[in-house]
C-alpha cells in the first residue's frame, strides 16, 4: 500500500448549485472527504439515500469536480478540463439505468461506439470490442439489438461499452437496482470476475449490505462524510450502528448477531449464507 | 376475506404487431382468483408477464381471450364502464415520485379528484383523509412543495393522490424500489394499514423479502404462464423449482436451505428470523445439556 493510489480524494467538499434560489442551510453533498483508493482494490461504498455515495462516485471520473479540494486519478487532477478525457479512460461509469448509456442499435456498434469517436484504427476496435463483449458473456448476441436484451444482458452491454476503453476502474453505481434476482447475482458475479481476472479496481456503490459483503474494503457515508471504514467482518460486528444509518441489515447476518449474543458459538467471520449456514451446522 | 374480487379464466393477451412473426403471446392461460381484502404479489423475471397483467385489471389492455372479472366489472366486454374500473383500480406504477409536479403536496393529492368534478368541498375531505393515511398530516404537510420531502415522503405523496381517488383495488409496481429501509419500514406499514381497511393489495416485486413481508398469496409467472401459486411459505420453501424460473428465495430461506443441506433438520414452518430463532436457540440449549 505505499504505492501512490488510483484515486485520491484531498479535503473534498461539493455542493450542488441550485439556480436562483436562497441556499442558507445548504448542506454540501461532500463534506471534507479524503479517502485513496489503491490499483486493483474491489471497494464497496455503503450509504443509505442521500449519503453523498453517487456524489462521490461521480468525482472519481470527472463528472464533477470539487468545490474545495481535490481529486488526483493517477495524478491527475480532475479539474483541469484538458485531463478529463484521459481521467474517463481511466475510471469507467456505469449507472442504475444501463439505456441512458446505451445508443447504438446493434450491439456491438454500441461497444464500438466511445472507440471510434476516439478515432482508433479499424482492427483496434473490432479486437477491443470482440474481447469486451467475451468477457461480459454476450458475443453469441453481438449482432442483436440492444432493444431485445433483457435488464441484466442490457447492464453488461453498457459495462463491455466501459470495458473496451481498458480503464483500470469501474465504478458500477446502484448498477443492480434495476435488475431481477438472478440477474443481480449474475452481475455481481461479473464485477468479481473483472476484479479477479483483469486486476481491475471495483468501486461497488449500494445501500445494500448483502452486495457489500464480498468486498476487500467497505467505506460507509452519511452526511457527505465518511463515517466507517474497514473490512466487511469489521464492519458488520456493529449491526445497530448500520441500523442507525439507515441500512437494511439482511435477515441472515440479523440472526447470527443475535444467537450470538443468546451464547452460541458463530464465527463473526461468517457473513455469507453458506458461511453462516456451516457455523450453524456444527 | 373470502369473497372473489379479481378472477381471471383462461386469459390470452398477445400483442399487436404489424409483421406476424413479432407476435409473440404475452400472457396465456392466466386462471386465478384474489380475495378482497388481500395482498397478492406477482412475482417473475423481467418480461415474464406480470406487468401485463396488472395492465388488464384497470383495462388498460384487454383480454385477446378468455376474461377479466375486476369487482364486478367485465374487463374485455364491450361497453364495460372502463371509466368507473379505473376509480376503483388505483395503480402506482415505479418510481411515482417523479410523476408528482404541483407546487404543493395538497394540489397533487387533489389533481385527481378534481378531475372527478367533484364539489370543492368533496376534494379537500379526500385529500386530507388521503394524507392522514399515508402519515403525512394535513396540517404540516398540505402546503409545502412535494420537492423539498424526501424519497420515502414524496412516495407516499403519491400514494396518497392514488388513494385519492377512493380505489377499492390498490396495484403496486415494485413499491420499495429506491427507498432505503426506514423509508422501505413506513411504506410497508401503510400497506397494512389499507389492507386492515379492507383494500385489495396486487404487488408487482422483484424483492423477495418484500414479497415474504406483505403477500398473503404469490402468483409466480415465467414466459407468460402461471408456473406456480401459493403462501410464501410454499413457494419459498421450492428453491430449485423458483430457480428453474429464474428467482430466488428470499435469504433467510437460502440460510434454512444451505442448513438443511448440511444435515440439519430445520422444520419447514419457519419463516422468520424470530421462528429460526427461538429454534436454534432451544437445539443449542438441548444439546448443551446432553
Amino acid at each position: 500500500m505505499n504505492s501512490s493510489p488510483l484515486i485520491d480524494f484531498q479535503r473534498v467538499t461539493y455542493t450542488y448549485p441550485r439556480a436562483g434560489q436562497k441556499q442558507p442551510q445548504d448542506q454540501p453533498a461532500l463534506d471534507g472527504i479524503s479517502l485513496q483508493i489503491q490499483d486493483g482494490e474491489y471497494l464497496a461504498i455503503l450509504g443509505h439515500n442521500g449519503s453523498g455515495k453517487s456524489t462521490l462516485a461521480r468525482h472519481c471520473n470527472a463528472l464533477l469536480t470539487p468545490d474545495r479540494g481535490r481529486v488526483l486519478v493517477s495524478g491527475l487532477d480532475t479539474r483541469d478540463t484538458a485531463l478529463q478525457r484521459r481521467v474517463r479512460d481511466t475510471v469507467g461509469m456505469i449507472f442504475q439505468h444501463p439505456d441512458n448509456q446505451i445508443i447504438a442499435t446493434i450491439v456491438e456498434d454500441d461497444v464500438a461506439w466511445a472507440l471510434s469517436v476516439r478515432g482508433l484504427p479499424a482492427s483496434l476496435i473490432v479486437e477491443r470490442v470482440n474481447d469486451a463483449l467475451e468477457a461480459v458473456g454476450l458475443a453469441h448476441l453481438r449482432e442483436q439489438s440492444p432493444q431485445r436484451l433483457s435488464g441484466g444482458q442490457r447492464q453488461r452491454l453498457a459495462i463491455a461499452g466501459v470495458l473496451a476503453l481498458r480503464p483500470r476502474c469501474i465504478i458500477a453505481d446502484e448498477a443492480t437496482a434495476q435488475l431481477d434476482p438472478l440477474s443481480r447475482q449474475e452481475m455481481i458475479l461479473l464485477l468479481h470476475r473483472l476484479h479477479r481476472d483483469y486486476g481491475l479496481t471495483i468501486i461497488h456503490v449500494t445501500h445494500l449490505l448483502e452486495e457489500a459483503v464480498q468486498a476487500e474494503r467497505i467505506v460507509v457515508m452519511q452526511r457527505g462524510r465518511v463515517i466507517m471504514q474497514g473490512a466487511p467482518t469489521s464492519i458488520f460486528s456493529d449491526l445497530e450502528r448500520l441500523r442507525a444509518l439507515k441500512l437494511a441489515v439482511p435477515e441472515p447476518l440479523e440472526l447470527a448477531a443475535r444467537l450470538r449474543a443468546a451464547g452460541l458459538p458463530i464465527a463473526s467471520s461468517a457473513l455469507t449464507a453458506e458461511e453462516l449456514a456451516r457455523e450453524l451446522a456444527l | 376475506m373470502n369473497d372473489t374480487i379479481i378472477r381471471t379464466q383462461h386469459l390470452c393477451y398477445t400483442y399487436a404487431a404489424q409483421q406476424a412473426s413479432l407476435r409473440r403471446p404475452a400472457l396465456i392461460d392466466i386462471t386465478l382468483e384474489i380475495a378482497q381484502g388481500s395482498c397478492s404479489a406477482l412475482i417473475g423475471v423481467t418480461g415474464s408477464g406480470k406487468s401485463t397483467l396488472v395492465q388488464h385489471l384497470n383495462g388498460l389492455l384487454r383480454p385477446t381471450s378468455g376474461s377479466v372479472l375486476v369487482d364486478g366489472v367485465e374487463v374485455g366486454a364491450a361497453g364495460a364502464d372502463l371509466q368507473q374500473l379505473r376509480q376503483r383500480v388505483g395503480m402506482l406504477f415505479q418510481f411515482p415520485e417523479a410523476q408528482l409536479f404541483e407546487r404543493t403536496v395538497f394540489a397533487d393529492v387533489a389533481f385527481g379528484p378534481q378531475r372527478l368534478h367533484l364539489a370543492r368541498q368533496e376534494i379537500r375531505t379526500r385529500v386530507v383523509r388521503a394524507l392522514e393515511m399515508v402519515g403525512l398530516p394535513h396540517k404540516e404537510y398540505a402546503q409545502r412543495s412535494p420537492f423539498e420531502l424526501s424519497g420515502g415522503q414524496r412516495r407516499r405523496v403519491a400514494l396518497a393522490g392514488v388513494l385519492a381517488m377512493q380505489p377499492v383495488i390498490l396495484v403496486l409496481d415494485e413499491p420499495g424500489v429506491g427507498l432505503d429501509a426506514e423509508g422501505k419500514a413506513e411504506f410497508y406499514a401503510q400497506i397494512h394499514d389499507l389492507k386492515r381497511q379492507g383494500i385489495t393489495v396486487v404487488l408487482v416485486s422483484h424483492d423477495m423479502a418484500e414479497v415474504a413481508t406483505l403477500a398473503d398469496q404469490i402468483f409466480v409467472l415465467d414466459q407468460g404462464s402461471l408456473v406456480m401459486e401459493g403462501t410464501p411459505r410454499e413457494i419459498f420453501a421450492q428453491p430449485a423449482t423458483l430457480r428453474d424460473h429464474g428467482l430466488a428465495p428470499p435469504p433467510l430461506s437460502s440460510l434454512l436451505m444451505h442448513m438443511r443441506q448440511r444435515g440439519l433438520e430445520v422444520p419447514a414452518e419457519l419463516m422468520t428470523v424470530d421462528d429460526v430463532f427461538d429454534f436454534l436457540t432451544q437445539k443449542h440449549r438441548f444439546d448443551s445439556s446432553r
